[in-house]
């Protein structure tokens, strides 16, 4: 019945179309409003389709959006207080280099110190494997709210409150990730290991040349759950990070919204796509590993 | 060659294993013992640490008599505050099987065999990757009361909107909204997903063959066979209810209008009235409340889930 199945067909991508439109109309809705200025927000009636008249203009006169609409972008990035003495940028600038400094360095940290304790789980013998083991997997229940006073605690006795290294250790270190990749590193076959080891490769060797290589996938899926995990990390920096030159976007936001009474929605709209807008790109590339690294992951329920 | 089979696996280990010693091991020691004393880390030292035995407990947990002019005796929390906080938390997680609900919902549509789905499953997706204080500002913007997309729309059909985010009645119901955007499309659709993929397809085909339509499939082979992921993602966002919550309170109620949630209370008791040893005590009670609920879970999982 071909007719029967055209006609389903067609209603079931009128629903995806229908339910995918409205999960992303607020991007679009965000995009829209940190294109404009603060006033426009409120001398206009409400219209059927927003970002009309943005379309209109640019259409005018494509200028324009260079020269004026893309202001809210270069206000934003420019802002800066001047509160305590310090070097380098400040402000919001100082902020996004701050997040993508944090995100680079928790990343690389944790693919470097999980792929390493993955491979001795997966490919190791040694006495006390499993039982070392077992207390990874149990420590996947522990929440954050358990472990972050003694944790600050011992930052603080380290004297590292309010360092770049207070927002980044704690971070690097991940049982789910050391998981995640033990999986992976267990599905490649026994002969290729055997062979390298008859040809005289150390165990640094087969993690380095063989298991790693061999792991393109689960290593992809691990850096971007990370990256965009510490990308958006709001907690921990406001509990570790009180001078604003520590501060990442999510925190740098929060405090932006606090400073006016009366808040410039455009310009947080500006600030908002600053800090959404990577995660989205992230994703988009690399989501086919993201999926699979979710597979992986969940494989323990 | 034992012993050098562990070296090597050592130096392999070493790097997580000191990260795990210091930030989960000791974190989880120390927070368990700190939670039986009272220490205010701006005013003392870490020397000064006073055991108090069960009185953060009693403080958090207990009750205690109370008499009234008219001489009736009545029980009061000692800390009405937290079981609030407690309270709000729980009304928050009664979304979670609507959320479900709907990520089954999407997966059911995204089983098809058609063209595109790729595309709709990134779309459905995005929401829930880029969750955090950027979507925050923006559904403050969009619940803003004279402005914001919601009350405009709400007009349109001649309803006048609430001031959401401000209204003890809305502010709960507007933040688990705004969960729900990013949450339906996100893991738990996958999850579903990958769990529809594994259902056989004679499953389906037999079904079929007896003359049930896609409704009656659904319920009759789709939602049975799904039952352990099903569980699996109940556990999970019971437990991410429970401890979660923490941001979207903070950036966009700073906990007013009852969204202060049992995260956001410890937060403030800890790193704001610096009571470390009691906001311990509430990150254990929160602890095993989880734990428990895990624990049933799993137990019921068990009985139901085998035929």
């Amino acid at each position: 019945m071909p007719g029967r199945t055209n006609r389903s067909h067609l209603l079931v991508y009128g629903l995806l179309l229908v339910l995918a439109a409205s999960m992303l109309f607020p991007f679009y809705w965000m995009a829209i409003t940190s294109l404009k200025g603060k006033a426009d927000v409120f001398s206009t009636e409400p219209k059927l389709l927003p970002g009309r008249q943005l379309a209109e203009r640019v259409v005018d006169d494509p200028r324009w959006f260079f020269h004026s609409g893309t202001g809210n972008y270069s206000q934003l990035l420019a802002w800066q207080r001047l509160v305590e003495p310090g070097s380098g940028p400040r402000g919001f600038s100082r902020f996004v280099l701050n997040t993508v400094f944090f995100a680079l360095a928790i990343t690389l940290g944790q693919v470097i110190t999980s792929s390493l304790a993955a491979f001795a789980f997966a490919r190791l013998r040694f006495p006390g494997r499993k039982q070392v083991f077992f207390a990874y997997l149990a420590t996947l229940m522990i929440p954050a709210t358990v472990t972050m006073i003694p944790s600050y605690i011992l930052l603080r006795e380290l004297g590292w409150v309010n360092t770049y290294q207070a927002v980044i250790l704690p971070s690097v270190f991940t049982a789910y990730g050391t998981f995640m990749l033990r999986q992976f590193f267990l599905t490649i076959p026994r002969e290729i290991e055997d062979a390298a080891r008859i040809d005289g490769c150390s165990p640094l060797g087969l993690y380095w040349r063989i298991a790693l290589p061999l792991s393109t996938p689960a290593l992809a899926a691990l850096s971007i759950v990370a990256f965009v995990g510490s990308w958006r990390t709001f907690m921990w920096p406001l509990i570790v990070s009180s001078s604003e030159d520590l501060f990442n976007l999510p925190l740098g936001l929060s405090l932006f919204r606090g400073i006016y009474t009366d808040p410039d929605w455009p310009l947080l709209m500006a600030g908002s796509m600053i800090m959404t807008l990577p995660m989205i790109l992230v994703f988009i590339v690399g989501q086919r590993y993201f999926v699979e690294g979710i597979r992986l992951g969940a494989v323990k329920g | 060659m034992r012993s050098r089979a562990l070296g090597i696996a050592a130096l392999f280990l070493l790097p997580n294993l000191l990260g795990f010693l210091a930030f989960t091991l000791f974190p989880v020691v120390a927070s368990f013992a700190l939670s039986f004393c009272r220490w205010d880390p701006v005013a003392e030292a870490v020397g000064a640490i006073e055991p108090v035995g069960l009185r953060n407990y009693q403080d958090l947990l207990g009750f205690h008599g109370r008499t009234d002019p008219g001489g009736q005796t009545s029980w009061v929390a000692n800390t009405p505050r937290f079981w609030e906080s407690l309270y709000n938390t729980v009304f928050m997680m009664l979304a979670i099987p609507f959320n479900m609900a709907a990520s089954l919902l999407l997966a059911v549509l995204l089983n098809r065999k058609m063209r595109g789905m790729a595309i709709f499953r990134t779309a459905f997706f995005l929401p829930s990757i880029t969750a955090g204080v950027g979507t925050m500002l923006l559904w403050m913007w969009m619940f803003n009361k004279d402005m914001g997309t919601i009350n405009q729309v709400l007009a349109w059909v001649g309803i006048q909107g609430p001031d959401w985010l401000q209204s003890y009645f809305w502010a709960k119901p507007a933040l688990m909204l705004m969960a729900s955007w990013a949450s339906i499309g996100g893991v738990n659709m996958i999850l579903y997903l990958a769990g529809l993929q594994q259902i056989p397809r004679e499953l389906h085909e037999a079904a079929a063959l007896d003359g049930a339509g896609h409704w009656r499939q659904l319920r009759h082979v789709t939602v049975p066979m799904l039952l352990p992921v099903t569980f699996f993602i109940f556990i999970i966002s019971i437990i991410s209810g429970l401890e979660g919550g923490f941001d979207a309170p903070y950036v966009m109620t700073g906990g007013s209008f009852g969204t202060t949630t049992v995260s956001l209370y410890l937060y403030r008791q800890g790193f704001e009235f610096f009571r470390m040893g009691y906001a311990s005590a509430v990150a254990w009670v929160l602890f095993l409340i989880v734990f428990l609920l895990t624990m049933i879970n799993w137990r019921l999982a068990e009985k139901r889930v085998e035929y």
